[in-house]
């Protein structure tokens, strides 16, 4: 699917949502649970089997990214998927919450 | 990425925490901020508005009319209600046809206009209380403009600065965590709505789930009576609410607010004497000091509690100064301190302050975008960063006095004269000369008039200043002219001197 900022998915394997924060707009292959995610419109594929070694959760409110930095995902809901890019997970982006300022 | 993104998320993970209001539960949550937002979309879409402006005193409409603007993806244009009428009345005209949210005092000043259809808040709460919430239909255009604020306009017309979805999410994602806030914070507003503050308060607290207590007109008696009522643990001010905050907490000691664990300030420049008053007696509070623009999608750069206490506390003066400075800019973004040619300039040298970042717009409706090349917009501030890395801004570059070919920042000036035990306020600015090109006025406001000596000042100044630094002449007025928002107004004390002398 191609992906650009603002785009969002669901998981075919669970409850997980996210909305593409950062994209390049080209064909992406995004995962949840090892399995393909979709449009939320779209329809998801029959009997998806997930992969244990991708099924350990995705928080709400956390923001995930790839190693080379070409994609940030923003979880809006969670689920029991990992989310990756191709067979690799992607990994929580850190960040140093800032002492309130507004 | 769409505003209602952040609420949809706040509202599906702690929909039934009281959003806006107070914490004997009267208010709306979030759940029912979401709702409301979206059938106040429908309406300004039926009214073939171009933009949903906002015309009044921060109320519960507010947040409505912000949410439901985005959801309808038109922008939402907050308009300042201390203008005169026919200011007014010409930034509707440059944004007709446009539906208002007015309240009834303030009604009559755009009543009647061609392409203006009113609607007051309480209309706003009634339209948006029965009726079946739509299905989310925003759209997820990075691109889409979610706020158009007119800035000041101190020269010429006010020029309308454009913030698009992608810079105001981006400044939320990268500054505030998600559920950040426990289920008892509140935070206090009393910036006025069109303020990028009082925008971007909204957006955060939605984000971080901590409870905003509307504070519609300033006033330091009601600021203390709402932070002890409401319970309040978070507050942002601008530098003229933190004086007169602290001049009230001076005159009667009885008077504690406990519960204050997190004060922000920005917006203009804080005389160091004030903040070290505050720190003083309020010694729990974690102050903030934060620094931005209205066309960077407000805080750039941070001064955070550690930093405040330990230059309070520092017996070295270079570490002590950095109260006065605007901290460390956010991890998610770069700025840079550039020369006249935009060349970096060496650590702890002055040069214009230079910023790059998603949540940089830099964009101003018809004119474009004031970016370079590379992305980086200069902010027309003068600065120097220092060998931690704390931003010290200097205000505008256009207010920078030069003396006989020499640069000087009025803030320099106006430091050491406020230090002195007999000045209260102070204001330094350069007045035109033939010999010097600009000479140095000193315009001051003293606590004790009849003792006031100009010559006195003046021998204060030359202790602590290079001798080409120090004021020419020393005058003293009643009070300083300020915006409502607490930015002195140098261009009219400039005016009056050049007038005067």
């Amino acid at each position: 699917m191609e992906i650009r900022a603002g785009s969002r998915l669901k998981s075919s394997v669970c409850q997980t949502e996210v909305i593409a924060v950062k994209a390049p707009g080209t064909e992406m292959d995004i995962r949840c649970g090892g399995v393909p995610m979709v449009d939320p419109t779209g329809s998801i594929p029959d009997d998806p089997s997930p992969l244990d070694a991708a099924m350990n959760g995705t928080q709400m409110g956390k923001r995930y990214v790839d190693a080379d930095d070409t994609i940030e995902l923003l979880c809006t809901k969670p689920g029991e998927g990992s989310l990756g890019l191709g067979d690799a997970l992607l990994t929580i982006k850190e960040s140093k919450p800032l002492p309130a300022s507004d | 990425m769409n505003l209602m993104m952040l609420l949809e998320m706040a509202s599906s993970a702690f929909g039934e925490r009281v959003a806006f209001g107070s914490k004997d539960g009267s208010g709306i949550t979030y759940q029912e901020l979401y709702e409301r937002a979206g059938k106040a979309s429908q309406y300004f879409k039926e009214t073939n508005a171009e933009h949903v402006s906002f015309l009044a005193e921060s109320n519960l409409g507010l947040p409505i009319s912000l949410f439901g603007s985005s959801w309808a993806g038109l922008p939402f244009v907050p308009l300042n209600y201390r203008l005169a009428a026919d200011e007014v009345q010409a930034l509707a005209d440059r944004i007709s046809p446009t539906v208002t949210v007015t309240n009834n005092d303030l009604s009559s000043i755009v009543q009647g206009k061609e392409g203006v259809s009113l609607v007051t808040g309480d209309q706003l709460i009634d339209i948006t209380t029965a009726g079946a919430t739509p299905d989310p239909s925003w759209n997820m255009d990075p691109e889409e403009i979610a706020i158009l604020l007119f800035t000041s306009g101190t020269t010429g017309a006010p020029k309308a600065a454009v913030l698009r979805q992608s810079h105001l999410v981006s400044y939320i994602l990268g500054s505030v965590e998600f559920m950040g806030a426990a289920d008892n914070e509140a935070s206090l507003v009393s910036v006025p709505p069109y303020h990028v503050a009082g925008i971007a308060a909204m957006c955060s607290s939605v984000y971080s789930g901590r409870r905003i207590v509307q504070l519609p007109t300033f006033d330091p008696e009601d600021w203390i009576n709402l932070v002890i009522k409401e319970e309040i643990t978070h507050a942002m001010v601008v530098p003229t609410m933190l004086a007169r905050i602290v001049e009230y907490l001076d005159n009667d000691s009885s008077v504690k607010v406990t519960s204050l664990r997190a004060l922000s300030y920005g917006g203009g420049k804080m005389p160091r004497p004030v903040i070290e008053r505050a720190l003083t007696l309020l010694p729990d509070t974690n102050f903030v000091n934060a620094y931005g623009l209205t066309e960077t999608s407000s805080t750039i750069s941070v001064l955070g509690p550690d930093d405040h206490r330990e230059a309070f506390q520092s017996s070295d003066e270079r570490v002590r100064q950095r109260l006065s400075s605007a901290g460390k800019p956010l991890p998610s973004l770069e700025v840079s301190i550039r020369n006249d040619e935009g060349i970096e300039v060496p650590i702890g040298e002055s040069g214009e302050i230079w910023v790059r970042g998603e949540q940089v717009s830099g964009e101003y409706l018809g004119q474009g975008k004031k970016l370079t090349a590379d992305g980086w917009f200069p902010t027309n501030d003068g600065g120097s960063i220092d060998d931690g890395g704390y931003l010290f801004v200097e205000g505008r570059i256009d207010d920078i006095i030069i003396r006989g070919g020499e640069n000087i920042s009025p803030g320099e000036i106006e430091e050491v004269l406020l230090d002195h035990p007999n000045i209260r306020d102070a204001a330094a600015v350069g007045v035109p000369d033939e010999e010097w090109g600009e000479v140095i006025i000193a315009v001051v406001v003293s606590r004790d008039p009849e003792s006031f000596s100009e010559s006195t000042i003046k021998d204060f100044t030359k202790e602590h200043l290079r001798s080409s630094r120090t004021p020419d002449k020393v005058i003293q007025v009643d009070e300083l002219p300020y915006n409502e928002t607490g930015k002195l107004l140098r261009r009219v004390i400039k005016a009056e001197m050049v007038k005067e002398l």
